[in-house]
């Protein structure tokens, strides 16, 4: 479903994303790891579409189709959702309003009819259920003045009106509670599918035993050093990222030594 | 100069054929001000750019005009028609519509009203038993020679409605006192509205300004607003002229003790508008809300100078002004808050925000407080600045066209002032303005 090849990015002049491969198929659930500042959210943003990244090197392949060469909405349009780790407040535009503009943007793509305000009403009140999400914040502006952890599970919100084919979650399980993890992992449970695929961003292995992955990825400095199961994670759980500065510095001092 | 006189002799033709049917009509005392007026304009002249308050609106445009005083009153069926949609159905049986500045009695519609209430044009108001209180209170918020445009009015007074309440009454729908132009070419129109609401009254007022076609005029108005001790009156003004037309005028209001004026300016149209606000709180416990939106596109300058006094103690005054700026469009902002001396226990609010849509638009803001009270909680600011690219890349990650993004974002914009106004009628026009036509221009 996704393929990145040798993907380079960067970012102000600075290169962020330098060769990373990767290959997600339907039905695949993918963790990516690593420590601060790595490139995971720049990786995230880069297969969204963010526009102030340039990809100096590589492609990325979505369905057949060349993704760099769509813009940001007609990727979601086509299936592609990003979680933000930090999402945008959007003063002034109702969170009910901006979700239904969004959800018949889609359904008009999938050549499917657009739901009213009131059909998405019901529509939206059912999927806010499953995220335990209060009717209250619907009608709030756009995360505005939302709490960390309500940011978070409205982001699950929208996946769960959009029913994307490739969710990108990144760290969604940060600044969540212990019941909202439960909350937040059903929501992406219940979008797991023979059809469609999961890239999860996080740093803690908790959230990996609600949502089980297929492979770890471990992203440093721009590339994935190491890939695995799901015991890569608690691996990682009890052995930090020192190892991967030692490698890094052994290979480097290899280098030099060539 | 020879210009200046040029220009003054073909107002003057325009005014000499309205005062004689002026003198003739009304009582002495409102023909010889028209008269005096009229010198003071031709003394005066329009503003030049010298001059500071209008440093950054150039009225030349208007002075070149040859605009003359209209002589039909009558739309044909089909603009009489569409002027007839675009009227607001909260105001079904309380509006009167101007046409050109005169009373058009087909399109006004009226149900009763409570004991003592006048609503009628300000031609009638003066002819008839309310001249007396009209003598006193015309020109007394006003001044007739504050500027050549106050004074060009002033000289054909006349046009344009009265409005009154009495003590305690309370209007329950809202009036909207409507003025079309357009029917004729070039006409000049001053309407006045004079609104005086007496002691623990309250009412809504819209007034709007609207073309029955896309032409050039030019709308030159003065409205006066007398609150009284106690009163309420929520005021809105909507200003949709044509695109070609140019639109200057002039809201001052004087609020009594205790009183609430509550004022809310929507700038639409016109090829180059000027609003003139001016407040005046000189009772103790008075409170004003003067705010604005003013979406400008392509060819359009809209100048806002607002002036706002705390003359009295214990007064509250809020102010927020936002503007939407697209093509080339220009928009100054001029808000004064004066704290008089003795002013003590002021409030004074003050806002203005812009948000430009295109890299060519231009706005010019200047809020400005200046405080002569010590116990004084005063605060003022004001941004210019682009959408919010992140904000953008968010909605757009949810599938949202990039214009349609744009648009909800421009609407979030205005959203603070679009929840503040309480007529369903005025919102939606706003909600369009703003979804739909924002856009269109941008394509063209
Ligand atoms: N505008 C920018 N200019 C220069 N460097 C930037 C810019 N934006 C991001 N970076 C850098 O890119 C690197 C990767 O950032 P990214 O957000 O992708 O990390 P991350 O792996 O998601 O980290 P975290 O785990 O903390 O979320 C960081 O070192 C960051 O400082
Ligand atoms: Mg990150």
């Amino acid at each position: 479903m996704l393929e990145i090849r040798n993907l380079h990015a960067k970012i102000d002049g600075k290169e962020i994303l330098r060769g990373i491969d990767l290959s997600v198929k339907a039905g695949e659930v993918h963790a990516i790891m690593g420590p601060n500042g790595s490139g995971k959210s720049t990786l995230a943003k880069v297969v969204a579409g963010h526009p102030s990244y340039e990809v100096t090197a590589g492609e990325v392949i979505y369905d057949g189709k060349n993704l760099l060469a769509l813009d940001p909405d007609e990727r979601a349009r086509d299936g592609i959702f990003l979680a933000f780790q930090y999402p945008v407040e959007v003063p002034g535009v109702s969170n009910a309003q901006f979700l239904r503009l969004a959800y018949n943007e889609r359904r008009k793509h999938l050549g499917e009819e657009e739901l009213d305000p009131l059909e998405f009403k019901d529509l939206l009140a059912e999927r806010a259920k499953i995220v335990e999400m209060d009717a209250g914040l619907m009608s709030r502006s756009v995360n505005e003045g939302f709490s960390g952890g309500e940011k978070k599970r409205n982001e699950i919100l929208q996946m769960a009106v959009l029913e994307p084919r490739l969710a990108v979650l990144d760290e969604t399980d940060s600044g969540l509670d212990i019941d909202a993890l439960r909350v937040v992992s059903a929501g992406v449970n219940r979008l797991r599918r023979p059809d469609n695929a999961i890239l999860l961003v996080t740093h803690y292995q908790r959230l990996l035993n609600y949502i089980v992955p297929d492979f770890v990825h471990v992203l440093y400095k721009g590339r994935i050093v190491r890939s695995g199961g799901k015991e890569l994670a608690l691996e990682l759980e009890e052995k930090g990222y020192d190892w991967l500065r030692d490698e890094a510095k052994r290979s480097e001092q290899s280098a030099v030594t060539v | 100069m020879a210009t200046a006189t040029k220009e003054k002799s073909e107002y003057r033709e325009a005014w000499e054929e309205s005062q004689r049917r002026a003198a003739t009509v009304l009582p002495a005392w409102a023909a010889r001000r028209r008269a005096a007026a009229f010198e003071t304009f031709e003394r005066l002249g329009f503003p030049t750019t010298d001059q500071e308050d209008w440093k950054y609106t150039n009225v030349a445009p208007i002075a070149r005009s040859p605009f003359a005083a209209p002589r039909g009153r009558s739309l044909t069926a089909g603009e009489a028609g569409a002027v007839a949609q675009s009227l607001y159905a909260e105001a079904g049986r309380s509006r009167l519509v101007f046409v050109n500045g005169y009373l058009s009695a087909s399109l006004s519609s009226l149900g009763a009203l409570p004991a003592g209430v006048v609503v009628s044009s300000l031609w009638d108001a003066l002819c008839g038993g309310r001249a007396e209180m009209l003598r006193e209170r015309v020109g007394s918020a006003a001044a007739a020679d504050a500027d050549g445009f106050a004074a060009l009015n002033a000289a054909h007074l006349g046009e344009g409605a009265f409005v009154y309440l009495p003590e305690g009454v309370r209007l329950e729908a809202p009036l909207h006192l409507s003025f079309v132009a357009g029917d004729e070419d070039a006409p000049l129109v001053n309407p006045r509205v004079v609104l005086v609401a007496e002691r623990d009254s309250s009412a809504t007022i819209i007034e709007s300004y609207e073309a029955s076609r896309d032409s050039a005029y030019f709308t030159n108005a003065v409205v006066e607003v007398f609150v009284g001790d106690g009163a309420r009156l929520t005021h809105y003004k909507v200003q949709r002229e044509s695109e070609q037309a140019y639109h200057v005028a002039t809201t001052a209001a004087e609020i009594g003790r205790g009183g609430v004026y509550d004022l809310t300016t929507i700038t639409l149209g016109a090829r180059l508008s000027r609003h003139g606000v001016s407040v005046r709180m000189a009772r103790e416990g008075a409170e004003c809300w003067v705010d604005g939106l003013y979406l400008v596109g392509a060819g359009q300058h809209a100048d806002t100078h607002s002036a706002i006094d705390h003359v009295a103690p214990r007064c509250t005054s809020h102010q927020i002004y936002k503007g939407i700026l697209d093509g080339d469009a220009r928009a100054v902002f001029n808000g004064k808050v004066f704290v008089h001396p003795g002013a003590q226990a002021t409030d004074a609010q003050q806002t203005n925000k812009n948000l430009l849509l295109s890299p060519d638009a231009r706005v010019d803001t200047k809020p400005q407080l200046e405080i002569f009270a010590d116990d004084v909680k005063c605060s003022h600011g004001a941004t210019v600045g682009q959408l919010d690219e992140e904000e953008l890349f968010y909605l757009k990650s949810r599938g949202l066209h990039d214009e349609l993004a744009r648009n909800l974002l421009t609407y979030g914009f205005a959203e603070e002032l679009i929840e503040k106004i309480k007529i369903e009628s005025i919102k939606r026009q706003l909600d369009e303005a703003i979804l739909n036509r924002l856009h269109a221009r941008l394509e063209a």
